[in-house]
C-alpha cells in the first residue's frame, strides 16, 4: 500500500493550491483527481460561463493573471487552461483517472481508496469543491410531463433548450445569468425568486469587488463573523462577467423578464410562487445598502445609490399544464458529494463540520467551501491564504506526531 | 454606548430566545411544537374558539387561563355581529405577529422603540366564497400593512426592523406558502 504524507482529494484550484503550499515545506504529498485538472470547469460549466471576478483578482499561491486583459472575466474554457498550466508550474503531482472509493481513519492516519488502489497517509485534504451536486428541491418530482429540467451544471446554451417559456428557479448567480442568457435567446423568461444577494457591477467608477477587496470586506474572518451559520449560507452575489454589466432583478424586469416569488409548492400541475417578493427585495436592498455604506466608511465620501427593486405585481401562480413553461431550469444551489467520506466529521445536516477548515479528526481537513476561513473563501482568490494558513495547521500536526513518536520510541 | 445612557427595554427577554436557540443543537426535540384550539358551534355563524394548552419544550404546557374567543359574521351579512368575522382573526394574527416581531429585533439590535402602530388592509372579493365566480379565490386577493414606528434608530434601520420581522414572521409565512391542512370528520 503506497503512502504520503498527505493525499489532496480534488485537483481544481483548491487542491492545486494546497500542493504548491505543501511543496514549498517539503512535505510529500499526491493530488487525486477523479477525471482531469480542472474537471469541474471543463465538465460541469455552460458554454457562455465567466468568472464574476476580474482577471486581476485571479491569483493563487505562487501565480496572477498577467495577461492583456486584467479588467475583463475569464471564460471556464480559460479558467481550465489556467489551471493545467498551474498545475504544470508547480509540477504538481496529481494522479488522474483516480476517483476515491473511501476515506476512513485508521491507525493514527486515513486509508485512502480508489478505484486505483489504495493510499495510506496520516493527513488529507478535501478539496473535491462545494459544487458538484446540484441541490434540487423534492418538489420538482411534482412537475408535469412533457417539460424538460436541467440544472446549472447539466446546461450548455439556450440552443438545447426546446422552444418556448422557461421557468428559472433562484435568483442567485447562476440563476440570473442564465435568466438573462435564455431571455435573450428570445424566449420568454420567468425567475422565481428567493433570498438573494444584490449587487452592482461598478459602484463609483469601479468593479465591486475592487471595492470589496480593497474595503477589507473579503479578508473578514470566520471567526469575527456574528453568525457564521447564517454567513456560510448567503447565496452567490448576482453578479455578471461582463464589463459594466448589472444583471439585477431591475435590469431583468424592465428586459422583459416576468419576476417571481420563491417556488414554494407545486399543487395539482399549478407552481406556487411565494408571496413574499417585495419583503425578499426590500431585504437585499437593504442589504446592499449596508455593504454601500461600508464601502463609503472606508472610502471616507459618499457614493451613489440604486434604485429600490421594483416588484410589480407578480404572479401567485404559473399552471405548468398549460404549455406556457417549456423548459424549468433549476439554479437551486448546490451542494459538496461526501459520499465516501467514512469519518466521523459529519454535522446532523450531512455536512463537514470543521472549524475554518480544521475537522474534528486529527490531521483531516477541508478547504474550498464558502466562508471557509474568510468571506473571499469562495473565490478562486481565497485559496492562496486558506491552503498557507491549513498547511501551517497540518505541519504542526506532522510535527506533534513526530514528537509523540520520538517520546514513545525513547 | 456610553456608560450614561438608558439602556434599551423593549419589555422583550431576547436573552430567553437565544437561550433556547443555543441549547438547540444539543435538543432539537425541543423546538417540536403544536398550537391548539377547539371551537364549538353556537348559532348561525356564531361559534366561540378557546385556547388553552399547547405542546412544546418537550412537555405539555397552557396558558395561564384559558381564553375564548366569538367567531361570527356582521349584520351586513345578515348575521349577528357576535364577534368578528374569520378572517378578520387572520388580519390581528398577521399584525400581532409582525409587531412582536418588529419588538424582538429592536430589542436585539439595542433600538429603543417608542410606539409601534399598523393599520392592515386586506382585499377580497365575494365572488369567491359565493361560488359565483371560479376563476376567483375565496381568501385574500393581497393583505397591505402599513407601520408607524416611532423609534431611536434611522429610517433605514426601522425598515430593517420590518424587514427581519417578515423574515422570522410564522403567520406571514403561512400567508404568502402553501400550508398543509387536513381535516377529519370523526
Amino acid at each position: 500500500m503506497p503512502s504520503t504524507t498527505t493525499v489532496i482529494i480534488g485537483a481544481g484550484h483548491c487542491g492545486l493550491a494546497m500542493s504548491h503550499c505543501l511543496a514549498a515545506r517539503s512535505i510529500d504529498h499526491v493530488v487525486l483527481e477523479r477525471a482531469e485538472v480542472a474537471n469541474s470547469w471543463r465538465t460541469q460549466r455552460w458554454d457562455s460561463l465567466r468568472l464574476l471576478t476580474p482577471n486581476w483578482m485571479t491569483r493563487l499561491p505562487g501565480y496572477r493573471y498577467r495577461g492583456a486583459d486584467p479588467d475583463g472575466y475569464l471564460s471556464a474554457r480559460e479558467v481550465t487552461a489556467m489551471l493545467e498550466g498551474y498545475a504544470d508550474a508547480s509540477a504538481a503531482p496529481v494522479l488522474t483517472g483516480t476517483t476515491v472509493t473511501s476515506v476512513r481513519a485508521a491507525g493514527g492516519g486515513y486509508i485512502v481508496r480508489t478505484d486505483r488502489g489504495i493510499w495510506r497517509a496520516p493527513t488529507v485534504v478535501l478539496a473535491c469543491g462545494a459544487a458538484t451536486i446540484p441541490a434540487v428541491p423534492a418538489l420538482a418530482r411534482l412537475v408535469p410531463a412533457g417539460i424538460t429540467s436541467v440544472t446549472p451544471v447539466g446546461y450548455r446554451n439556450p440552443g438545447e433548450l426546446p422552444p418556448g417559456g422557461v421557468l428559472v428557479v433562484g435568483a442567485s448567480a447562476s440563476g440570473i445569468q442564465l435568466a438573462d442568457e435564455l431571455h435573450r435567446s428570445g424566449r420568454p423568461v420567468t425567475l422565481a425568486v428567493g433570498e438573494h444577494v444584490r449587487m452592482p457591477r461598478t459602484y463609483r467608477g469601479r468593479d465591486i469587488l475592487w471595492w470589496l477587496d480593497a474595503a477589507g470586506v473579503l479578508d473578514q474572518r470566520y471567526d469575527e463573523a456574528d453568525d457564521l451559520v447564517r454567513a456560510r449560507n448567503v447565496p452567490s452575489m448576482q453578479l455578471v462577467g461582463s464589463p459594466g454589466r448589472t444583471v439585477d432583478l431591475n435590469a431583468l424586469s424592465s428586459a422583459g423578464v416576468r419576476l417571481a416569488g420563491r417556488l414554494a409548492g407545486i399543487a395539482g400541475g399549478v407552481a406556487q410562487f411565494s408571496g413574499s417578493l417585495p419583503n425578499v427585495c426590500a431585504l437585499a436592498d437593504l442589504k446592499l445598502g449596508r455593504l454601500l455604506n461600508t464601502i463609503d466608511a472606508w472610502a471616507g465620501t459618499a457614493g451613489e445609490r440604486f434604485a429600490p427593486t421594483a416588484v410589480g405585481s407578480p404572479p401567485l401562480g404559473l399552471d405548468l399544464r398549460s404549455g406556457e413553461i417549456a423548459a424549468i431550469v433549476w439554479a437551486t444551489g448546490y451542494r459538496p458529494d461526501l459520499s465516501w467520506l467514512d469519518v466521523p466529521v459529519l454535522d446532523r445536516r450531512g455536512r463537514v463540520a470543521h472549524d475554518g477548515g480544521v475537522t474534528a479528526c486529527p490531521g483531516l481537513y477541508l478547504i474550498g467551501m464558502p466562508f471557509l476561513r474568510r468571506r473571499k473563501s469562495s473565490l478562486i482568490d481565497g485559496a492562496a491564504d486558506d491552503a498557507a494558513e491549513l498547511t501551517t495547521h497540518l505541519a504542526g500536526h506532522l510535527d506533534a506526531l513526530a514528537g509523540r513518536r520520538e517520546r514513545s520510541a525513547s | 454606548m456610553t456608560a450614561t445612557e438608558i439602556p434599551v427595554d423593549n419589555g422583550v427577554n431576547v436573552e430567553a430566545l437565544l437561550g433556547v436557540r443555543e441549547a438547540l443543537p444539543d435538543t432539537p426535540e425541543i423546538a417540536q411544537f403544536q398550537w391548539r384550539s377547539t371551537v364549538s358551534w353556537v348559532n348561525g355563524t356564531h361559534s366561540r374558539s378557546d385556547v388553552e394548552t399547547f405542546y412544546g419544550f418537550s412537555d405539555e404546557q397552557q396558558h395561564h387561563t384559558t381564553f375564548s374567543y366569538d367567531v361570527d359574521h356582521p349584520l351586513q351579512f345578515a348575521a349577528q355581529d357576535n364577534g368578528v368575522t374569520p378572517v378578520e382573526y387572520v388580519l390581528v394574527a398577521l399584525g400581532g405577529c409582525l409587531t412582536a416581531g418588529v419588538a424582538a429585533v429592536a430589542q436585539q439590535r439595542s433600538i429603543q422603540l417608542r410606539s409601534v402602530q399598523a393599520t392592515l388592509t386586506a382585499e377580497m372579493d365575494l365572488h369567491g366564497i359565493l361560488g359565483a365566480d371560479p376563476d376567483v379565490r375565496n381568501g385574500f386577493s393581497g393583505v397591505a400593512v402599513s407601520y408607524q414606528i416611532d423609534a431611536d434608530a434611522t429610517p433605514e434601520e426601522i425598515r430593517a426592523l420590518v424587514a427581519q420581522s417578515q423574515k422570522r414572521s410564522a403567520v406571514y409565512d403561512m400567508l404568502t406558502n402553501p400550508t398543509s391542512v387536513t381535516v377529519d370528520v370523526g
